[in-house]
């Protein structure tokens, strides 16, 4: 063998010895960042997952095509977890193990968040959640990080308003589902603060066709002043124009798990009148022209109804903000070293997002308050502005 | 001409007719040590632990499965509720090991046997049913399982479902993927075992006089009363075991366990693998527990094609896939 | 209370109609098979979410419920014919798996073709609530249950008086016998498929003005129909109408008079009681049993 074939050999093994010998930095520009998304696109939450992922997917598509985040790409890993928990936590070791995914975001439902908190704590991996029970932040996790307002947050704004109102009776009318039995859970337990107090308590199936039983009773119950349903789907829909049918005049309440115009138009003339909590995103016109959040809801808003041609709701909404939060973080933290990342998110502060200013710490971490919440009222098919 | 026989309101009158096989015990133990080959190498390929929890779902189906596939295709008798076994099985455990402060052990072979002792009481009235109202009766009790499960909240933590502490096993807490995966296949190979010895037993050719004519079973004097019976709360004591260590391995339970979905998806395993054949019922857990994984990558039009390929192989396979398969190799062979 | 009373009568026998036109259709498709069709829920979503999409692009309701039918129709005829047919010499078991594997076949189109939206269709004559002793009802109620009068009515002429539907039921009664005397039995299957899928479909559209319609309505509705049909004694006309009112009742009267977290569970109970107290359902069945 000659002196330079045996020379080139060397160089060349000498060349692989290094590259598998330095360490893998955690930015190699040439590496694409890896997004795990664990989403309930069918079954039951299926209209919270679906805009849920449509927002994932069109988000990534242009951050990509602007030139990704400091130069790498975005590579977005989505299941669906069907609403089941436990199909959630398989997917999510799926992401983990097999995707080798650098952070998650996702979890629609609590029950798959909650399957899954699990398995990013022990493994080390951030965690931005879409779900919406107070528990998933409280007590604080390192890893677990969510952007929707909490269900209890969702009450405390109802029952302001309510004393705003000097209303202190009030009915309450939920389904079976997971958020619905969390939200009235939450509700009960704040109840007490705002001088209010529950004269009735009705339950509906999540697929029932009619709640004009229910609602009859509530009709019975003497000194009834407002009227809340904490639910998602289409029962709030069918509960809403059950109550003008049977004639109810209390003031009737619904929760931010209805925050999208589908209620409307499913409830029709039904819905007028009726008030709920929403974050700034589905009234984007009406925002303050000096509102830090019009330009962000506006534009979101925009590219969504353009791409997808149907209306927009909070839960992509909390999508477009788990994914933009993390994204900010990787930014400002430079790398994508998972520690650094958890840093970078805890200490987020004046984000602004579709569901209102963010501001973490480490003893917060979903980082709204009560103001990003507002009471929005149904009159003439349109949103207006409460408080 | 069995299509066009009247048939009775039973179900798996084809399989009646053809005769239901009770392996020799030189079969029997070559397809229970074929089973324990497979399951020692399966771990050569777990790349990560992923692959691992994929493989321990299939052995907790089959266990369900393996159980199931004793009632409804030995005895003949169909059961729509059996995720309701599962589920009672898993909050049992769980209940037991959280709120009463039982070791998780201890938590599970309670609960396992509580559920016994429930479907020995249930089972006396139901299974002097027969067919389709059997099948409403079992969907019924699966269904009102599953709605007091989810209306309790406090005591269950309603549809979010509870928390489970871990297994320990002898002061050692189970952890970790792998360890689940060799106790499984452990208690998957007695599951069968079981299963096996129960078919040869007394009570087994019993059933399987009772599923080819009751009324013929019953003048030669078989009990059909008790062995139905006997099947019946075997299989619900598989199902419930099962729940309890599904409810361990996961950490948490959540009421869809015990849903009638669930309790569908069970008896499509069973029927799909082949009725009357145990390890027909592994193959079915096996095959639609990792389909829906594999599937994923289709997104919107995974449940399009996972109906299309359980019609089609219902169409083509009209016994279940161990048995056909099992026919064709027989041909073959002569 | 009288009038409390009324308005739960009223919903109940709105729902109980709907559960009960579904399980006609489970007991169609028993009778000419033996077969529990799993897929009977997927028609009645068919029959809404068509009608709905019709409208919604322009049409007039009356010919978008007559189309929506005649597509479900189609459906159930296509079913019929490429995988139960195929599989006609299979257990019944096999052959009830082949319908759960239809169900999410058409499931899975549906969430395809029309999204996962919940959609509604706009009521037949308007929707303002009728007073009736103190009771609210509305009038898309009243179509409902003037509608399946008129359906028990036109299936008791169908199969006492048309060639088609007398060979159904000679069919039911005695298979062989029917093909001795020159049935074609295929041909009844065939028939019953697509009748029992226009059915549901109009028990679809029917409850898509009160109650919605999407992709996965099918799920619950197939459920309670096949209660229902239970209930009455499978197999039994008149037995799956009972049926479906009693469920409707006991669901809205257990709402109202019990509880409602637990209606569901009160209905089944009461099922489970029946059963045990009349084996056959409360009208009893069509059984024939080989020993």
């Amino acid at each position: 063998m000659n002196f330079r074939l045996a020379a080139g050999k060397l160089v060349r093994a000498g060349a692989i010895a290094a590259a598998v010998a330095l360490p893998v930095t955690s930015w190699s520009a040439d590496e694409p960042l890896r997004v795990g998304a664990f989403l309930s696109v069918t079954g039951p939450a299926a209209f919270l997952g679906d805009p849920e992922q449509k927002t994932l997917e069109m988000l990534v598509e242009r951050i990509n095509a602007t030139g990704g985040v400091a130069g790498r790409k975005l590579q977005l890993f989505v299941y669906d977890d069907a609403g089941d928990a436990e199909k959630a936590r398989t997917f999510t070791k799926r992401l983990l193990e097999q995707d080798k995914v650098d952070f998650l975001v996702g979890g629609s439902t609590t029950g798959a968040t909650m399957a899954a908190i699990p398995l990013a704590e022990q493994s080390g991996t951030p965690f931005i959640s879409l779900a919406g029970a107070v528990g998933i932040v409280e007590p604080v996790r390192k890893w677990v990080f969510k952007t929707p307002h909490t269900d209890r947050m969702a009450c405390e704004r109802i029952f302001t308003d309510m004393r705003e109102r000097k209303l202190t009776k009030l009915a309450l009318i939920s389904g079976t589902g997971g958020f619905d039995k969390s939200m009235r859970a939450e509700c009960l337990k704040v109840v007490g603060k705002y001088g209010i107090e529950i004269v009735a308590d009705e339950s509906y199936g999540a697929a029932d066709t009619d709640m004009t039983a229910q609602l009859t009773k509530i009709k019975a119950t003497p000194g009834v002043q407002a009227v809340l349903n904490a639910g998602f789907g289409q029962g709030p829909a069918i509960v809403t124009r059950n109550y003008r049918q049977l004639g109810l005049t209390p003031a009737l309440y619904q929760s931010h798990g209805v925050a999208s115009k589908e209620f409307v138009r499913l409830s029709g003339d039904a819905a007028e009148g009726v008030r709920l909590p929403a974050p700034a995103l589905l009234v984007a016109e009406l925002l303050a022209d000096n509102d830090p959040q019009k330009p962000v809801v506006v534009a979101y808003k925009r590219d969504y109804e353009a791409r997808y041609k149907s209306e927009v709701s909070a839960f992509g909404g909390y999508a477009y903000d788990g994914l933009m939060l993390a994204v900010d973080a990787l930014r400002r933290a430079g790398s994508a070293d998972r520690a650094r990342l958890r840093d970078a998110l805890e200490g987020t502060r004046g984000y602004v997002g579709t569901s209102g200013v963010v501001n973490m710490s480490n003893t917060d971490h979903m980082g709204l308050d009560l103001s990003a919440f507002r009471i929005l009222e149904v009159r003439g098919g349109n949103w207006v502005i409460i408080r | 001409m069995e299509s066009s026989v009247p048939c009775a309101a039973t179900v798996s009158d084809g399989i009646a007719a053809a005769g239901l096989p009770a392996m020799r015990p030189r079969r029997r133990l070559r397809g229970l040590t074929l089973l324990a080959l497979v399951l020692a190498l399966l771990p050569l390929g777990f790349v990560n632990d992923y692959v691992a929890d994929v493989a321990v779902l299939i052995a907790l189906n089959a266990i369900v499965c393996v159980g199931l596939n004793l009632l409804i295709g030995y005895a003949g008798q169909i059961s729509l509720g059996h995720a309701g076994f599962f589920g009672l099985g898993a909050y049992g455990s769980a209940l037991l090991a959280t709120h009463a402060g039982v070791p998780p052990l201890a938590a599970l072979l309670a609960a396992t046997a509580l559920v016994g002792v429930l479907a020995a009481l249930v089972g006396g009235p139901i299974l002097r049913l027969k067919g389709h109202y059997l099948a409403m009766a079992t969907l019924g009790l699966g269904i009102i399982v599953s709605i007091v499960i989810t209306t309790e909240d406090r005591l269950t933590g309603g549809p979010d479902g509870m928390a489970v502490p871990p297994l320990t096993i002898a002061g050692f807490v189970v952890q970790g993927e792998r360890a689940w995966y060799w106790i499984l296949a452990g208690c998957l190979l007695a599951a069968v075992w079981l299963a096996q010895n129960l078919i040869a037993s007394p009570t087994g050719r019993a059933l399987r006089a009772l599923h080819t004519s009751e009324v013929a079973a019953e003048l030669a004097g078989v009990d059909s009363a008790r062995h139905k019976l006997i099947v019946f709360v075997i299989s619900a004591l598989f199902a419930a075991f099962a729940g309890g260590l599904a409810a361990f391995h996961a950490g948490f339970v959540t009421p869809a366990k015990a849903s009638f979905l669930h309790s569908i998806e069970l008896v499509t395993m069973v029927v799909f693998g082949g009725m009357a054949s145990t390890f027909g019922a592994v193959v079915g857990a096996a095959v639609l527990t990792l389909l829906p994984q594999l599937l994923t990558a289709l997104k919107d039009y995974e449940m399009v094609v996972f109906g299309a390929l359980l019609m089609a192989t219902m169409i083509f396979f009209p016994r279940g896939i161990v048995p056909t398969l099992s026919a064709l190799w027989q041909r073959w062979r002569r | 209370m009288g009038s409390q009373a009324l308005q739960f009568l009223a919903a109940g026998l709105t729902s109980g109609s709907i559960y009960a036109l579904v399980a006609l259709g489970f007991s169609i498709v028993f009778l000419a098979s033996r077969v529990i069709n799993f897929a009977q829920g997927e028609f009645v979503m068919i029959g809404g979410m068509a009608a709905s999409s019709l409208v919604s692009v322009g049409m007039p309701l009356a010919a978008a419920m007559a189309i929506a039918v005649a597509i479900a129709a189609a459906v159930g005829l296509v079913l019929e014919k490429l995988a139960i047919e195929r599989a006609s010499r299979a257990d019944v078991t096999t052959l009830v798996i082949i319908t759960i594997g239809a169900s999410m076949l058409l499931r899975g189109i549906a969430q395809i073709v029309w999204g996962k939206g919940i959609r509604s269709l706009p009521p037949i004559s308007g929707e303002q609530p009728i007073a009736i002793g103190g009771a609210t009802i509305l009038p898309q109620s009243l179509w409902v249950l003037g509608t399946t009068i008129a359906i028990v009515a036109a299936l008791s002429w169908f199969f006492g008086r048309t060639r088609l539907g007398r060979a159904m039921l000679a069919t039911a009664h005695n298979r062989l016998a029917a093909q001795l005397v020159g049935i074609d039995v295929k041909l009844v299957l065939f028939a019953s498929f697509g009748l029992a899928a226009a059915l549901g479909a109009v028990a679809g559209m029917l409850i898509a003005p009160i109650g919605f319609t999407s992709y996965d309505t099918g799920v619950m509705l197939g459920l309670k129909g096949f209660a229902a049909a239970i209930l009455g004694g499978i197999g039994n006309f008149h037995g799956a109408i009972f049926g479906g009112l009693l469920l409707g009742l006991l669901e809205s009267l257990g709402a109202g008079f019990v509880s409602s977290a637990y209606k569901d569970a009160i209905a089944f109970v009461v099922l489970l009681g029946v059963l045990f107290v009349r084996p056959d359902g409360i009208l009893g069945a069509l059984r024939s049993d080989r020993v």
